[in-house]
């Protein structure tokens, strides 16, 4: 070394001129609750079972979503519909529960490329958020289930 | 002492111990921003508006954990080493002045705590205090690691110390005398025209280069905190202490911090003159207030020099540490001393 880099002053000079710009940087943080990362739109988060243009559940129980599941996350019992519940489902099958487990489900997005019904599909805009209980990431049709829309003739 | 005078005096006292301890509590609120913003983050935002409540809570905090004395500590001295300490760095900031004079009833009163004459001689002692609040609590922990970073304190701030003395000693030279407030008096005379601008910074600059790198060790911040070396030593010295007695040695760092920022800028950096401090035609109380706002621009740039370079360097090795005390520092300053010594000789001989 000569003498001016054994003086270590240069080089000292030189790391404060590169902690001071990055003082000035654009800061990187986002501010959680308040500030969200934008999501790409094909960006794959929580599970939704869609309900029709009557608001009824277009689920019916194939359980193709389950066989196409390589992760086993799903799991579900068909029922036959009864009269008079022709408003709630679409087919003469419905799923009496359908329970994803989000620990296990992989988000992978193969359940919605399976299903010949479009009933299921992964929200861009929701995730399955962190829980105290192992039990409360089976999510069954209460939390999966499309809610009914306010207006319409869904009667 | 007239009764003006000692009611005047009074309150600068206070506002000193208060502003000094107000100032440290705020550094670590500085610090942990500056670090953030450093490191692209935003730091501390959730206490109060920017955060600005984060030091409350974080002596809130302090105070709630458990006081917690090791089975085999020596609890006097154990609970003596922060307490010491805490004291010594607070006792520091008593001589420095904070502003020149202020004009009371035809009395000029000195914006300074106490007025000594010796005032450079009084802080480096009560700073060559602070090391045995270190080495009491590391040696009362009867810990291996808390050992031996409070030798390291002790060999560290003793190596520097001799460093400092000798680039003062220089500036004792020029400025002949060891008051502070007399320093900061002649350092408002005019250089070149200008009044309030005849700082030593010009008349010593390598002076000043050693003075800072040795107050960085004296106050045992980065690159310099091998006391306290996490990788090595765990903790350091204060590897056993939580609770406030912890809380006490961090915040006796940030007030030795400030008290090595005042005094740098009072000895180097004109102390609370400014460029023009006398052309501006003021009255004198208005002129020893902004002084006194100058003065703490000063002090704060320096608080801010020394969390800049914090997040900057890394961390000396320890022989390292000692090759750059013992075999450069020392023999820097030493000639220092001799060639100021010289030039002023040879300014008495031929110039007078």
């Amino acid at each position: 070394m000569n003498f001016s880099e054994r003086m270590y002053l240069p080089a000292i000079f030189q790391g404060l001129t590169i902690t001071m710009r990055h003082f000035f940087k654009k800061k990187a943080t986002i501010s959680y609750p308040e500030q969200t990362r934008p999501m790409s739109a094909v960006w794959r988060g929580l599970h939704v079972l869609k309900r029709d243009e009557k608001g009824r559940e277009r689920c019916t129980a194939c359980g193709l979503c389950a066989v196409a599941c390589p992760a086993e996350a799903i799991t579900m019992v068909a029922g036959e519909r009864k009269r008079g519940e022709e408003g709630l489902y679409r087919e003469e099958k419905y799923a009496v529960s359908y329970e994803i487990n989000m620990l296990r489900c992989i988000f992978c997005g193969l359940c919605e490329e399976a299903c010949p019904k479009a009933a299921i599909f992964l929200q861009n805009d929701k995730t399955a958020p962190a829980r105290y209980e192992r039990d409360e990431f089976i999510y069954g049709k209460d939390r999966l289930v499309e809610p009914m829309p306010a207006t319409g003739n869904n009667q | 002492m007239e009764s003006t005078v000692f009611l005047v005096k009074a309150l600068i006292i206070l506002a000193v111990f208060g502003v000094t301890l107000l100032i440290a509590t705020y550094s670590t609120y500085a610090e942990r921003k500056v670090a953030a913003f450093i490191q692209d983050r935003i730091g501390p935002n959730r206490a109060g508006p920017l955060g600005l409540f984060q030091p409350l809570a974080d002596a809130v905090k302090l105070f709630f954990k458990e006081e917690f004395v090791p089975a085999n500590a020596n609890k006097f001295l154990f609970i003596l080493g922060p307490s010491l300490s805490m004291l010594t760095a607070c006792m520091a900031s008593a001589v420095i002045p904070f502003g020149g004079s202020i004009l009371i009833d035809g009395q000029y009163i000195n914006v300074q705590a106490i007025e000594v004459n010796i005032g450079i001689l009084y802080i480096f002692g009560v700073v060559a205090l602070g090391v045995y609040g270190i080495m009491i609590g590391g040696w009362a922990s009867n810990n291996k690691f808390s050992l031996l970073g409070a030798i390291r304190a002790a060999s560290q701030n003793i190596s520097y110390e001799l460093a400092m003395g000798m680039s003062i000693i220089a500036l004792l030279l020029v400025t002949s005398t060891l008051s502070l407030g007399e320093m900061a008096r002649q350092q408002g005379e005019p250089l070149f025209g200008i009044s309030g601008m005849n700082w030593n910074i010009f008349y010593q600059p390598l002076g000043f280069l050693i003075f800072i790198i040795c107050a960085f060790a004296e106050t045992n911040r980065v690159p310099f905190d091998l006391p306290e070396c996490e990788t090595e030593l765990i903790g350091g010295y204060h590897t056993e202490y939580s609770s406030m007695g912890m809380g006490l040695y961090l915040f006796a760092e940030y007030v030795n911090i400030f008290v090595a920022s005042a005094v740098m800028a009072t000895l180097y950096f004109g102390g609370y003159n400014f460029p023009f401090m006398y052309d501006m035609g003021l009255p004198h109380n208005i002129v020893t207030l902004l002084g006194t706002v100058a003065l703490f621009g000063k002090i704060f740039f320096f608080i801010f020099f020394f969390m800049w370079v914090r997040w900057t360097l890394p961390r000396f090795r320890y022989d390292q540490l000692m090759n750059l005390g013992w075999k450069i520092l020392i023999p820097l300053s030493i000639a220092n001393v001799i060639v100021t010594a010289a030039i002023i000789l040879f300014k008495q001989e031929y110039f007078q």
